[in-house]
């Protein structure tokens, strides 16, 4: 039995640390703990964040942004996660991973600038980032952080992996692939499912027959664990117990995060077509970032008036960093041939060419 | 020197490759205790150890994708896929995630990885087993298409497709797996991907193949030169991106053209050079460029296949044809 015993899934087992009240329930022992300072660092993330998403979806409002996908109330879940690991652990993000990305110190202009259509946005250099891009084909790039995972341990580091995804992407066959792998492999990968519920318009009992996410993991060989995904203290800890795990050889897991989109799938997607207004105000009370400030207020680490101006702070870097991103030059002709090989072969020289004149 | 086949060659250049680099590994299913089903990776295993050459399970997504996220953390994995036909089941990480990845990160990442995997008819074998899918690589921009022809070739391609900086699909002609035999340098050598070789001279016809239909083009130039027909004979090695060069200088000299290959007739490579040859020298032609190749047809088992397959006799009959034409 591993250090999940207590919470398998199979015995409808979710383990929770920070209640909706804001309460923090003691963790069972050798679980890891949230300091005060994470806490807070933890908040400022997720404020940010969540600035991020609503400056944005007021940008495609008016017609300043293209398409853009929402992270609003699954905020607990990447940041937790990337809190919990090294800064040189290899993250490989889905799409709806921000308050990760800040973490790992992308700049908000640069996030941006992917959205915004610029492949700019994505240049992400591994030594300074550790951190895949935005993957679009939903639930096919679990199998590069098995492969990453591989070649750290092949190359002797105890770099881990984390990888997420949301729980349509388990429908794939590359996540059957993927955990198959890792399992086999025995690689040091965290695969992270953000179960919000909802792959735009399908819902959980759709997607899957089986009850949970996590347990599918034990047919893999592996751990699986449910845990509150809306809670930052259960996030941290599930991921630094996977972590340690994987960094000490001992293979994959899986970490179902329960947690709720509680915005559109992206700014093109209308969810009042086909889910109830009553679901998403009951996920509204379990608000990750409600209760973390309920936290915050009660051990007196933060006043209100300190909120209020980390949000206000968050707006206006959300709103000079869009400003930056419009200043940005447009990809050049140039740009569109330039990266497809090392070496641009003469057949795209030439067409190159032909499109100059 | 010494006197390899094609396949023993192909085991040479991996051999080569990964005594000269720790980053190379080499993977797929039953390539490792087993030598792989054709036996190109015999050996390896046991002389570079578990973790240089190793079984996966039955995952061709799995391997390509895996391989991917190794080659973007610095490692150079070749993988095996058992048939090309089954490369298809592959095709959303090579062709949405191989191909793209260094474009996607403005070059900040790559995936300098080989896939390689034998193509075309003539085995013998199950449905899957014998199609010539070079083309929808060749249509997926980002990717490298190679195929060689000879011992020497595939040793000396297959080098250069594992040190070069972006992905590169290998497709090993089977049925030329055990059919030649050739001098091989000892050594290593690295063939530049990109350039096609003119594999013999002449002044008549310009006659371009690749991999195994290189052999009845080779028969045919023979059978043609009996007929005072002087043939230049060009095997292109690369699909993606294509020697057009190579092959232009050709037409320009001989004036006729007849592009012969076992895939499929419609968007095809014979279609691509034959459209180059007619923007870059159709002044020279004396000829309507031809195309001799595979009908838009499923690849017959092994009962009909002749049906498929292009004889050389069928190619001379097309020779001749293209020789004949006056304007």
């Amino acid at each position: 039995m591993g250090m999940f015993e207590c919470f398998d899934p199979r015995e409808g087992k979710i383990l929770s640390l920070l209640d909706e009240s804001g309460t923090l329930h003691a963790p069972p022992e050798g679980f890891p703990l949230l300091g005060d300072e994470q806490a807070l660092t933890a908040y400022r993330t997720m404020v940010m964040a969540r600035a991020v998403d609503e400056w944005a979806l007021s940008l495609n409002r008016q017609g300043r942004m293209p398409t853009y996908a929402l992270n609003e109330g699954q905020e607990a879940n990447s940041t937790g996660a990337l809190m919990a690991l090294r800064p040189d652990d290899w993250f490989v993000p889905a799409f709806r991973e921000l308050g990760g990305m800040l973490l790992r110190g992308l700049t908000l202009s640069q996030y941006y600038l992917y959205w915004y259509g610029n492949e700019e946005g994505s240049k992400l250099p591994p030594e300074t980032f550790a951190m895949m891009p935005i993957a679009v084909p939903v639930g096919s790039h679990m199998v590069h952080a098995v492969g990453i995972a591989w070649a750290e341990r092949y190359k002797g580091t105890d770099r881990v992996t984390v990888t997420f995804m949301g729980e349509g992407a388990t429908s794939e066959g590359d996540f059957h692939e993927a955990c198959n792998l890792a399992g086999v492999w025995k690689a040091g990968v965290i695969f992270y499912v953000q179960n919000n519920h909802w792959a735009i318009s399908l819902p959980w009992e759709k997607q899957s027959a089986s009850p949970t996410v996590a347990e599918k993991a034990f047919g893999y060989g592996f751990e699986g664990v449910r845990i509150d995904g809306n809670d930052i203290f259960a996030v941290y800890a599930a991921v630094k117990l996977a972590a340690e795990r994987a960094r000490r050889g001992e293979g994959p897991t899986l970490i179902e995060g329960l947690t709720y989109r509680l915005g559109a799938h992206t700014t093109s997607d209308d969810p009042s077509r086909y889910r109830k207004e009553e679901d998403v105000k009951r996920w509204r009370q379990r608000d990750p970032i409600i209760r973390l400030e309920r936290f915050l207020l009660d051990r007196e680490i933060l006043t209100g008036e300190d909120m209020r101006t980390i949000r206000d702070e968050c707006v206006t870097w959300a709103r000079e960093s869009f400003e930056v991103v419009e200043r940005t030059e447009d990809p050049t002709l140039e740009d569109t041939f330039r990266y497809l090989y090392r070496d641009m072969p003469p057949i795209l020289q030439e067409q190159l060419a032909r499109r100059k004149r | 020197m010494k006197v390899l086949t094609l396949l023993e060659a192909v085991t040479d250049g991996l051999r080569s490759e990964m005594a000269a680099d720790q980053s190379v590994v080499v993977f797929g299913q039953d390539v490792g205790v087993e030598g792989g089903v054709f036996r190109a990776t015999a050996g390896l295993q046991k002389d570079f150890g578990e973790s240089r050459c190793f079984d996966t399970p039955l995952v061709e997504s799995g391997i390509v994708g895996a391989a991917i996220g190794m080659a973007v953390a610095g490692l150079r994995p070749v993988v095996e896929i058992q048939f090309c036909g089954f490369a298809l089941s592959a095709f959303n990480q090579i062709a949405n995630h191989a191909a793209r990845i260094r474009n996607r990160t403005r070059g900040a990442m790559t995936a300098p990885l080989v896939i390689r995997t034998p193509y075309g008819g003539g085995i013998r074998a199950p449905e899957h087993h014998s199609e010539s899918i070079e083309a929808l690589f060749g249509h997926t921009p980002g990717l490298k298409v190679v195929v060689p022809s000879t011992p020497h070739d595939a040793k000396g391609l297959l080098i250069s497709a594992i040190r070069d900086p972006d992905p590169v699909i290998f497709l090993e002609p089977a049925r030329a797996y055990r059919a030649i035999r050739q001098q091989v340098p000892e050594q290593s050598y690295a063939l530049e991907i990109g350039k096609a070789k003119v594999e013999a001279p002449g002044d008549d016809l310009t006659l371009v193949s690749y991999g195994a239909q290189m052999i009845e083009a080779r028969q045919a130039r023979a059978a043609l030169a009996a007929e005072g027909r002087s043939v230049e004979l060009i095997d292109l090695r690369t699909i993606y991106p294509f020697d057009a060069g190579t092959v232009v200088e050709s037409v320009r000299k001989t004036g006729r053209l007849l592009v012969v290959h076992e895939g499929p007739q419609s968007f095809g490579v014979a279609s691509e050079l034959i459209a180059t040859a007619l923007d870059k020298a159709f002044d020279a032609l004396l000829a309507p460029p031809a195309r001799l190749t595979g009908p838009d047809v499923i690849v017959p088992l092994p009962r009909g296949e002749r049906h498929y397959l292009i004889s050389a006799e069928q190619v001379i009959a097309e020779a001749r044809k293209v020789l004949a034409y006056e304007p």
